[in-house]
């Protein structure tokens, strides 16, 4: 009835019209009254659509949250979140747990995905009903440390539905393991050079006391000692930075052309040095994947580097980018390939570990610290990219960095 | 009716095996995640614990054999639920193994008195590393069923191995340098061996869950093509 009022105006005038007909042209009241009801509903029917919307907004008012759907929920949470059911089959994850936990998908079973022994029995425990919520902490070690607060319970009310939430607590961790390693790395590394200074400090102002061509060359050991630790503080802080943050920024992208000639432009001093010439391979096109640029210069830099100092007697080093061959895995592989003594195929496997080096003297005098490759290795594994070494002794060496394009 | 009843309690029976084999599994993981950091850090209480957490490996083993048997008896399973079971035997005994292994390297700390050189812990590590990559993917591949991935296998199998050589050689310097370092590096050479094991199993392991999940053998390793040394890091396979 209310809708009659809104449309009496209408009404009104069609009443008018009618009334005005029926005594114009003297029709009988059997036309008058049918006339007048059609009236009445057709001033009804305009009101349909608002009549939906009316609707809706009523069952939001009261409805709510109920009307809202779950997974949108889930997607809102920040956190890991997956819901399971009474059998631990995952009925749901949110996108920050596909990202999290490589393999998800409906229907599996967190209890075989999930097998430390604490989530065994944080699933145990809540599916058995013994109790409605509860958490433990979880560690998974690989492919990076991470620690989470997992919390799990019932959703609402014998919906038959679980909820795990996982709660990032891997930065807290990180800086405290970080903090004991580089105090044990860098006092450890930092005591050779420093030994050495205090022995020639010791010599300057005993036995060298006045012999001036010894003070020179004394000075001059002292400076490249200092350099050294320098080095060595600079390259222990990238890893540690890198430790502590062992997710990417996603969202960005580098131009690997455009990145890549920087790096054989910042090395070109370099290579003249050792009489090297640097050939670029570059396919044609668009060369770009998803990373980081300045992590990635750092990797390049870090291969031409080593390609520039240890394969010095090759006289010139190729750069390389194609377009990968697998076409599981697109991307693009960029190689750099040097022609020096190559590393022995014991080594190999070895040179990525932080201070490992295939000859410590030679990795000195080269002004090394024994850094670089961890450091490529771990911003590699943030990019999810792949590095390949191959070589033969006496023939040179190639470094394949595979980068995975999205 | 009835027969519903029957198929849905059967379907139980062989998902308790697998949520078994599941928590085996992690128990193994652990375990050998917790005797390699005992053994680098010299933690003598921490081997001890993996000592003797080894039992809970060594009941798993059992019941699983039990239950797979009585199953295997009252339903007479047909092809895939009988690959299933039988897969399930061969797997529990691999994990079971996994914990010997991990067991003797706690073992071993007591014999190591930790004045070798660092980069031979590291080295231990990093292959420890490897191998526990191994045996959690593969053991995700138990959970996903996606043995079409199952390919990374190999790879980080030559990449044990490569590793194992190298570390078997320091150690041999290292021993041959001074006769003092025969001892400790034995015992150092024996963990490695034993680590490189657990990566043989892992692959044991993918290789019965290819043969549950599609009935055929899985394909073997393809032609090395060229003679140079290769390895391949980190060897993540990528979240899919
Ligand atoms: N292109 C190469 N040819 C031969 N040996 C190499 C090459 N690149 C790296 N290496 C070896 O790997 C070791 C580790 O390299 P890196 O981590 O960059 O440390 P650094 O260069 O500071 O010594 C080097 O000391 C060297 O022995
Ligand atoms: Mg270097």
């Amino acid at each position: 009835m209310a809708r009659l009022w809104r449309n009496r105006w209408l009404l009104a005038a069609g009443i008018v019209a009618v009334l005005a007909v029926y005594f114009l042209a003297g029709a009988s009241i059997y036309v008058l009254v049918p006339a007048l009801a059609l009236l009445a509903a057709a001033a009804m029917l305009p009101a349909d659509a608002e009549r939906q919307s009316a609707d809706a907004a009523a069952a939001i008012e009261a409805g709510g949250l109920q009307r809202l759907s779950g997974e949108y929920l889930a997607a809102a949470v920040a956190d890991p979140l997956i819901i399971f059911d009474h059998s631990a089959a995952m009925v749901h994850a949110n996108a920050a747990a596909f990202a999290a936990f490589g393999g998800l998908a409906p229907g599996m079973s967190l209890a075989l995905k999930f097998r430390a022994p604490e989530m065994q029995a944080l699933l145990d425990g809540i599916l058995s009903g013994k109790v409605a919520a509860d958490a433990v902490d979880y560690t998974e070690k690989l492919p990076v440390e991470r620690t989470y607060r997992v919390s799990a319970s019932t959703v609402g009310h014998a919906t038959g539905l679980y909820v795990l939430v996982f709660k990032d607590q891997s930065e807290t961790r990180r800086i405290d393991r970080m903090r004991a390693d580089f105090i044990a790395n860098a006092s450890h590394e930092l005591r050779t050079p420093l030994a050495s200074i205090a022995g020639f400090i010791e010599t300057l102002r005993g036995p060298a006391r006045n012999d001036p061509a010894a003070r020179d060359q004394f000075l001059q050991i002292m400076q490249n000692q200092t350099g050294r630790m320098a080095r060595l503080i600079d390259d222990l802080l990238s890893l540690s930075r890198l430790e502590m943050k062992p997710y990417l920024k996603p969202g960005t992208e580098v131009d690997l052309r455009q990145t890549i000639d920087s790096v054989i432009d910042s090395l070109g001093p370099l290579a003249a040095e050792n009489g090297l010439v640097i050939d670029r391979e570059f396919a044609s096109g668009w060369l770009v994947v998803p990373g980081d640029r300045d992590e990635l210069f750092q990797v390049f830099e870090n291969l031409l580097e080593n390609a520039c100092k240890y394969g010095q007697s090759g006289g010139h080093v190729t750069v390389s980018i194609v377009a990968a061959e697998d076409a599981q895995q697109p991307g693009f592989d960029v190689t750099i390939r040097d022609y020096g003594p190559g590393i022995a195929e014991e080594h190999i496997p070895r040179i990525t570990e932080r201070f490992y080096r295939v000859d410590v003297e030679n990795s000195r005098t080269q002004k090394g610290t024994g850094l670089g490759l961890s450091i490529v290795k771990h911003i590699l594994t943030r990019h999810n990219a792949r590095l390949s070494i191959k070589s033969e002794v006496g023939k040179g060496a190639a470094f394949t960095v595979h980068l995975p394009a999205r | 009716m009835q027969s519903v009843h029957i198929a849905s309690a059967y379907d139980e029976e062989l998902k308790f095996l697998s949520k078994r084999i599941a928590a085996m599994g992690g128990h193994a993981e652990r375990m050998v995640e917790q005797a390699v950091a005992a053994l680098v850090n010299l933690d003598h209480g921490l081997a001890q614990k993996v000592i003797q957490d080894d039992l809970v490996l060594d009941e798993g083993q059992r019941e699983i054999d039990d239950k797979a048997i009585i199953i295997i008896a009252r339903r007479q399973p047909m092809a895939t639920d009988l690959r299933e079971i039988v897969g399930a035997i061969r797997i529990s005994a691999d994990i079971e193994r996994v914990g010997d292994l991990g067991k003797n390297v706690a073992k071993r700390v007591a014999a190591v008195d930790g004045r070798q050189p660092n980069s031979l812990f590291r080295g231990l590590e990093a292959l420890a590393d490897l191998a526990l990559t191994q045996l959690k993917e593969v053991l995700d591949v138990y959970a996903s069923r996606s043995v079409e991935r199952i390919g990374f296998v190999r790879d980080r199998d030559d990449q044990i191995d490569a590793m194992y050589t190298s570390l078997f050689r320091e150690l041999l310097t290292y021993m041959m340098e001074d006769p003092r370092n025969i001892t400790p590096c034995t015992h150092l050479l024996f963990c490695a061996k034993n680590i490189e094991r657990i990566g043989d199993h892992a692959t044991n392991i993918a290789e019965t869950i290819y043969y549950i999940v599609t009935g055929d053998q899985m394909p073997a390793d393809r032609p090395k093509g060229d003679k140079t040394d290769q390895i391949v890091l980190p060897g993540l396979i990528p979240a899919k």
